[in-house]
C-alpha cells in the first residue's frame, strides 16, 4: 500500500469484505411488458430470447429472471447498453414498475406485498431515487424542491427548510436556496436532485443514469461528489449506468445486464479480468487493465529460483500503483497478506499486462 | 379499397381520374334533369313533420311545470342562473334594491376591472381597461355593455366551475377522456346559432338559455386545455414525485395543478373569448346587452348603430383578451418575484390597489354622477353618424368595385355551385356526395352521406340545405384560396409571420357577430354579405393551419430540394404544398365549420335558406317547428361535411406519411 492516490482506494468498503449483511435481497425478478404479461414467466415462454418472445407473444421481457443482493452500505452497479433493462429493474425495485414474478426483500421483508398506505412510506422514509433528467419542480426553489420529499412526509416548514438547507451544504449547493432548477446549469440540477433524495434520510439510494445527460467534465465532477458523499453519509447505493468506466470508478461490485438477463456479476477487477462471455469482454476491452486489475490477477507462484528479499505488496494493490515498485526492485515482488506470502510479481508480469491494455486479443 | 382499384402506384391517379368523372357525369345529368325532383318548400310553407315538432314544442310548453323532469330538475336549473344572472345584473348595469341605479355605478365598475387587470396582468393591461370601460360610457352603451358583461361573466364563472373539475378528471383519466373528447368535439362543430331554438324549449327565452348556450359553446376550451395541462406534465417529474412517496392528491396538487396553471389559464382566456361572442349571439333569443343592440341594428340595416354597438362589443373583446394573456404570461413570471423584500412590496401593491377600488365602489354607491355615466360626452352618436356616412360614402362611392366583386363572385361561382346543387333531383346529389365522400375520405364517411342525404330529405328542408350548401361551399373555397396563398406566404417568410400573425390572432378573438356589421355596410343585405362575412370570419383559422403545415415540412426536404435547384414556384408547388397536405385538408375542414356556423349567422342579413328558417323559427310562432328542422339540417349538414373532411385529412395525412 504505497501510493494511495486514486479515488479506488479511497473506497471505504473493500470488496473483499463479504460478511456484511444484505440489506436488498432480489430473488428471480421478472418484468415483462406486454399484454397478459403473467402468461410468460414460468412456462416454456420463459425459456425464449427477447426477440424470440416478442415474436410469438409481443411481449417485451424487459428483466428476465435477475437474482443479485446488496449489502449494507455497498455501491452497487448494474450496468449495460440502452435497452438492457437497467431502468426496469432498478424501478422494480421500489415499485415505480410492477414486477411481473419474483421477490425483492428488504431486511429481509417482501415488498412486493406492500401496496396503498405501506408502499408509500416504504417510499418516503427508507429509498430516495435520482434520475436521468431530475426530475425537478420548475415552479419552486431549490430550497422547496430539496424539501419536497419531506413536505409531502407532513414536516413542519420550519423543519424541513431547516433540514433541506443542511443537504443543500452538504451537496455544495450553499447559496443557491432561491434559485429557480431552470437558472441552475444541468450539473447543478441535478445536485438538487441528490439533495432531495438525500432530505429524506434514505436507507438505500438508487440512481438511474444521473450523470448521463451531463457533459464528460461535469460528469467527473458528479461522479467525484458522489464518492465523497457515500464516505460521508455511507448509504447503500444502487447505481444504473451504461458506461463502463463510471461502473469500475464508483462500484464495489457491478452487476452486467443484457437484453434484460444478468451476465455477470462481480468486483471490478473480477469483471475486467475475467470476463464471463463475449459480450462482456467487448464492453472491457477498452478499460486499460493495469488501472483495474489488481496484483492478485496476475502474480504467479514462487519458485524456488526466485529470490524472497523484494519489497511486499497487498494483493488488492492495483497494478498501476505497483508498476514502480516492481520495475524498480530488480527482483520478484513479493504479495503478501496477513505475513502469508501468496506469490509474486516481476516485471515480465506487469509488462505483458501493460503491453496488452487496451488491445487484448 | 386497394383490392379494387388498380396496383398501389397507381391509386392516387386513379382516384381522381375518378372523382373527375364523377363530377362530369354529374354535370351531364344535371343538363337534362335540371330542375326535377329538386323538393322546394315556400318561406311559410310546412310539411307534417314541422307541424309535428311545432306540436311537439307545444307539449313541452304545456308541461313545463307539470313534468317532474322540468319540475325537479331543469326548472331548478333555470331558477338558478336566471338568479344569478339577475344579481350580477342588480350589482352592475340593471336598477336594484329600490335604487334608480344598480349597486355599483360605472367608476366602481371601472376600478374594480381596472385594479383586476393591475394585479393578475400589468400596468399597460390596466390602463388598456380602465379606457375601455370608459369608452362603453362615452359611446353611450354602458348599460348595454354591463348586461354582456354580467351575463359573460356568470357564464365564465359556471363554466369554469365544471370545466375545470372535468378537464382535471379528463387529464388524469383516460377512459373518461375518451369519452369526453367526441362529446366537446360534437359541441365545437355545431354552429353556435342551431342550440339556441331548442334551449329555450327547455330553459324558455331569457337569461338562463342565453348563459346556458354560452356555456355549451365555452365550456369546451376550459375542460380541453385543462386536460391538456394536467397530461403534459413531464413523466419525469411524475415519477421522481412518485419515487419520494406523494399520494394520489399530493401529485395533483403539489405536482400536476402547478405545472399546469399557466395552459389552464390559456383555457380561460378562450373560455372567455366563447363566452363573450355566444353572449352576443345569443341575443337572438332575449338576451340583454349589446348583441341585441346589434341585432335589432342588422335586422333594420341601420348600420350607423350596429357599427356603435359593435365597437363596444370589439373594445370588451380586446380588453378581455390582453388582461386574461395578460393574466396567463404573468403565472410564468409570478413565482419568480421571490424574495421577501420584493414580496412584501407587491404585498402593500395589493392592498393599496384594493383600497383604492373599494373607494371607487364606494362612490360610485354614494354619489351619482360616479353612478350613472354622465350623459354629456355623447361619443355615441358620432360614431354613429360617422359610420352611416362612411358606409353612405363608401356604398355610392365603390359600388362599381363593391358590385364587380359582388357580381363575380354571384355569377362566377356561386350561381352555378347553387344551380348544380339545388337544381339537380335529390337522388342524383345524394349517389354524387356518396360516390363522392366514398373516393376521398373512404366507405365509413360515404355512409354518413348517405344517411346525411336521407336525413336532409326527412326533414323537408333539402332545397334550402343545397342553397346554404352551395354558399357554404363557395365561401369555404374562397376561404381556401385565402389560407393557401396567405398561409405559404406566411409559412415561408419569418417577416409576413410576424406582421400577419397578430392581425389573424385579432381576428379570431372578435365574436363573430360584430364581423356582419361592416361587410352589411359594404355590400348591403344579400347572400354576399353573408359570404364575405363567413370568409372574413374563417380565414385566421385557416391560414394559420396552411402557414403551420408549410412550417412543418423538414428543412432537410426544402434544402435538397432547393440544392436540386427548383425554383421558388417549384419548390411551393412540387414540395412545400405537397408535404403539406394534411395540414391544408385540415384547414380546410375547420374552415368549413367556421364557414358554415356564419352562413347560418347570415340569415340574418338576407342569406336566407336554413339560416332564415331559424331566424323565422325565434320571431314567428308557426314556424317555430320548421325552425327546430332547420337546426337540425344544420347540424346534419355540419357532421357530415366535418366527417368527410375529417376522414380525407386522415387519409392525406396517413398517404404523405406512407410516401
Ligand atoms: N413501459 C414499457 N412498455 C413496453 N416496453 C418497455 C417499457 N419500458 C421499457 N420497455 C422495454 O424494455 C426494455 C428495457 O428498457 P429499459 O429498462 O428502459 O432499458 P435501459 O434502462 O437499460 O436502457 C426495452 O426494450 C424497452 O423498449
Ligand atoms: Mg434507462
Amino acid at each position: 500500500m504505497t501510493v494511495p492516490t486514486v479515488e479506488r482506494e479511497e473506497r471505504p468498503a473493500p470488496a473483499t469484505d463479504d460478511d456484511r449483511p444484505a440489506v436488498l435481497d432480489v430473488r428471480g425478478l421478472w418484468k415483462v411488458f406486454g399484454q397478459r404479461a403473467e402468461r410468460v414467466v414460468g412456462t416454456p415462454l420463459a425459456t425464449l430470447d427477447r426477440a424470440e418472445l416478442k415474436r410469438a407473444t409481443g411481449c417485451v421481457a424487459a428483466v428476465r429472471d435477475v437474482s443479485f443482493s446488496v449489502r449494507r452500505g455497498e455501491v452497487f452497479v448494474v450496468m449495460g447498453l440502452s435497452g438492457s433493462g437497467k431502468s426496469t429493474l432498478v424501478r422494480c425495485l421500489n415499485r415505480l414498475i410492477e414486477p411481473t414474478a419474483g421477490q425483492v426483500l428488504l431486511d429481509g421483508e417482501d415488498v412486493l406485498g406492500y401496496a396503498g398506505k405501506r408502499l408509500r412510506e416504504l417510499r418516503r422514509h427508507r429509498f430516495g431515487m435520482v434520475f436521468q433528467h431530475f426530475g425537478l419542480l420548475p415552479h419552486r426553489r431549490v430550497l422547496d424542491n430539496v424539501a419536497f420529499g419531506l413536505e409531502i412526509r407532513g414536516v413542519k416548514k420550519a423543519d424541513r427548510l431547516a433540514r433541506a438547507q443542511e443537504v443543500l451544504e452538504l451537496v455544495g449547493l450553499a447559496g443557491f436556496e432561491g434559485s429557480y432548477p431552470d437558472q441552475l446549469s444541468g450539473g447543478m440540477q441535478q445536485r438538487v436532485g441528490l439533495a432531495r433524495a438525500l432530505a429524506v434520510d434514505p436507507e438505500v439510494l438508487f440512481f438511474d443514469e444521473p450523470f448521463s445527460a451531463l457533459d464528460p467534465l461535469i460528469r467527473r465532477e458528479m461522479q467525484n461528489e458522489v464518492i465523497r458523499l457515500h464516505h460521508e453519509v455511507g448509504k447503500t447505493m444502487i447505481f444504473i449506468t451504461h458506461d463502463l468506466s463510471e461502473a469500475l470508478k464508483l462500484g464495489d461490485r457491478i452487476l452486467i445486464m443484457r437484453d434484460g438477463a444478468l451476465v455477470q456479476m462481480g468486483t471490478p477487477d473480477e469483471v475486467v479480468g475475467a470476463p464471463a462471455d463475449d459480450y462482456v469482454r467487448d464492453f472491457v476491452s477498452d478499460v486499460p487493465r493495469s488501472d483495474v486489475l489488481t496484483l492478485r490477477w496476475i502474480m504467479r507462484d514462487a519458485t524456488p529460483d526466485d529470490p524472497l528479499d523484494g519489497p511486499e505488496l497487498g494483493p488488492d494493490t492495483v497494478i498501476r500503483d505497483a508498476v514502480r515498485t516492481v520495475l524498480s526492485a530488480r527482483r520478484p515482488v513479493k504479495v503478501v497478506r496477513d505475513g502469508r506470502l501468496l506469490g509474486v510479481v516481476t516485471t515480465a508480469e506487469v509488462l505483458e499486462v501493460i503491453a496488452g491494455a487496451g488491445g487484448q486479443s | 379499397m386497394v383490392a379494387v382499384s388498380a396496383p398501389v402506384t397507381r391509386r392516387l391517379p386513379s382516384r381522381s381520374y375518378l372523382t373527375g368523372a364523377v363530377l362530369l357525369a354529374w354535370i351531364a345529368l344535371w343538363v337534362l334533369l335540371n330542375g326535377r325532383d329538386t323538393l322546394p318548400l315556400g318561406g311559410a310553407q310546412l310539411t307534417p313533420l314541422h307541424t309535428r315538432f311545432g306540436e311537439g314544442a307545444d307539449v313541452i310548453d304545456a308541461n313545463r311545470d307539470s313534468n317532474p323532469v322540468f319540475l325537479y330538475f331543469v326548472n331548478y336549473i333555470r331558477l338558478f342562473i336566471d338568479a344569478t344572472v339577475t344579481f350580477v345584473q342588480a350589482l352592475i348595469s340593471q336598477p336594484s334594491f329600490g335604487r334608480p341605479v344598480p349597486l355599483v355605478g360605472w367608476l366602481g365598475v371601472t376600478g374594480v376591472a381596472t385594479a383586476i387587470a393591475y394585479l393578475y396582468g400589468n400596468r399597460k393591461v390596466a390602463v388598456l381597461t380602465a379606457a375601455g370601460f370608459v369608452s362603453f360610457g362615452l359611446l353611450g352603451l354602458w348599460e348595454e355593455s354591463m348586461d354582456t358583461l354580467a351575463l359573460t361573466l356568470t357564464a365564465v364563472a359556471l363554466s369554469l366551475a365544471v370545466g375545470i373539475p372535468l378537464g382535471v378528471w379528463a387529464g388524469l383519466s383516460d377512459r373518461f377522456n375518451r369519452v369526453v373528447t367526441p362529446v366537446l368535439d360534437f359541441m365545437q362543430t355545431m354552429p353556435t346559432f342551431v342550440y339556441l331554438a331548442p334551449l329555450t324549449l327547455f330553459f324558455l327565452i331569457g337569461p338562463a338559455s342565453a348563459t346556458v348556450a354560452t356555456m355549451i359553446y365555452a365550456i369546451p376550451p376550459a375542460i380541453r386545455l385543462t386536460a391538456h395541462g394536467i397530461r403534459q406534465t413531464p413523466p419525469a417529474t411524475l415519477e421522481a414525485a412518485e419515487a419520494l412517496g406523494v399520494t394520489g392528491g399530493q401529485s395533483l396538487r403539489k405536482v400536476r395543478l402547478p405545472l399546469a396553471k399557466q395552459t389552464i389559464v390559456v383555457g380561460i382566456n378562450q373560455t372567455i373569448m366563447a363566452a363573450l361572442s355566444m353572449a352576443t349571439i345569443a341575443a337572438l333569443i332575449d338576451a340583454p346587452g349589446l348583441g341585441k343592440t346589434v341585432l335589432k341594428a342588422l335586422q333594420t340595416l341601420d348600420v350607423g348603430t350596429a357599427f356603435n354597438a359593435g365597437l363596444a362589443i370589439v373594445i370588451m373583446a380586446i380588453v378581455l383578451d390582453r388582461v386574461t394573456s395578460a393574466a396567463s404570461r404573468r403565472v410564468e413570471i409570478a413565482h419568480r418575484t421571490g424574495r421577501s423584500g420584493r414580496r412584501r412590496l407587491r404585498r402593500m401593491e395589493t392592498a393599496a390597489t384594493a383600497v383604492a377600488a373599494v373607494v371607487l365602489v364606494y362612490l360610485s354607491y354614494t354619489y351619482v354622477w360616479a353612478a350613472e355615466f354622465p350623459a354629456g360626452a355623447d361619443l355615441g352618436s358620432y360614431v354613429r353618424r360617422g359610420a352611416d356616412a362612411a358606409s353612405g360614402w363608401v356604398q355610392e362611392t365603390l359600388v362599381a368595385y363593391t358590385n364587380g366583386l359582388k357580381n363575380a363572385i354571384t355569377y362566377a361561382l356561386l350561381n352555378p355551385f347553387e344551380a348544380l346543387l339545388a337544381g339537380s333531383p335529390w337522388w342524383l346529389v345524394a349517389v354524387v356526395a356518396v360516390a363522392l365522400a366514398l373516393l376521398l375520405a373512404g366507405v365509413r364517411a360515404s355512409i354518413t352521406a348517405a344517411v346525411g342525404c336521407v336525413l336532409l330529405v326527412a326533414l323537408g328542408l333539402w332545397h334550402d340545405s343545397m342553397v346554404t350548401l352551395a354558399t357554404t361551399l363557395v365561401a369555404t373555397l374562397l376561404v381556401m384560396v385565402l389560407g393557401v396563398v396567405l398561409g405559404v406566404w406566411m409559412g415561408r417568410s419569418d417577416r409576413v409571420d410576424r406582421v400577419l400573425r397578430p392581425v389573424l390572432d385579432a381576428g379570431q378573438t372578435m365574436p363573430a357577430f360584430v364581423y356582419l356589421v361592416p361587410i352589411l355596410g359594404l355590400f348591403g343585405a344579400t347572400r354576399f354579405t353573408a359570404i364575405i362575412a363567413a370568409v372574413v370570419f374563417a380565414a385566421p383559422v385557416s391560414v394559420k393551419l396552411v402557414a403551420e403545415g408549410i412550417r412543418g415540412v423538414p428543412h432537410t426536404a426544402v434544402e435538397a430540394a432547393t440544392a436540386g435547384g427548383a425554383s421558388t414556384w417549384q419548390l411551393i408547388s412540387k414540395v412545400q404544398l405537397p408535404m403539406a397536405r394534411a395540414g391544408i385538408t385540415l384547414a380546410a375542414s375547420q374552415g368549413l365549420i367556421y364557414v358554415l356556423s356564419m352562413v347560418v349567422v347570415g340569415g340574418l342579413v338576407g342569406a336566407g335558406a336554413l339560416g332564415y328558417d331559424v331566424v323565422a323559427g325565434f320571431s314567428q310562432y308557426q314556424l317555430r317547428g320548421k325552425g327546430l328542422a332547420a337546426g337540425l339540417a344544420i347540424v346534419v349538414l355540419g357532421i357530415v361535411l366535418d366527417r368527410i373532411m375529417r376522414a380525407a385529412a386522415a387519409r392525406a395525412g396517413g398517404s404523405s406519411a406512407t410516401r
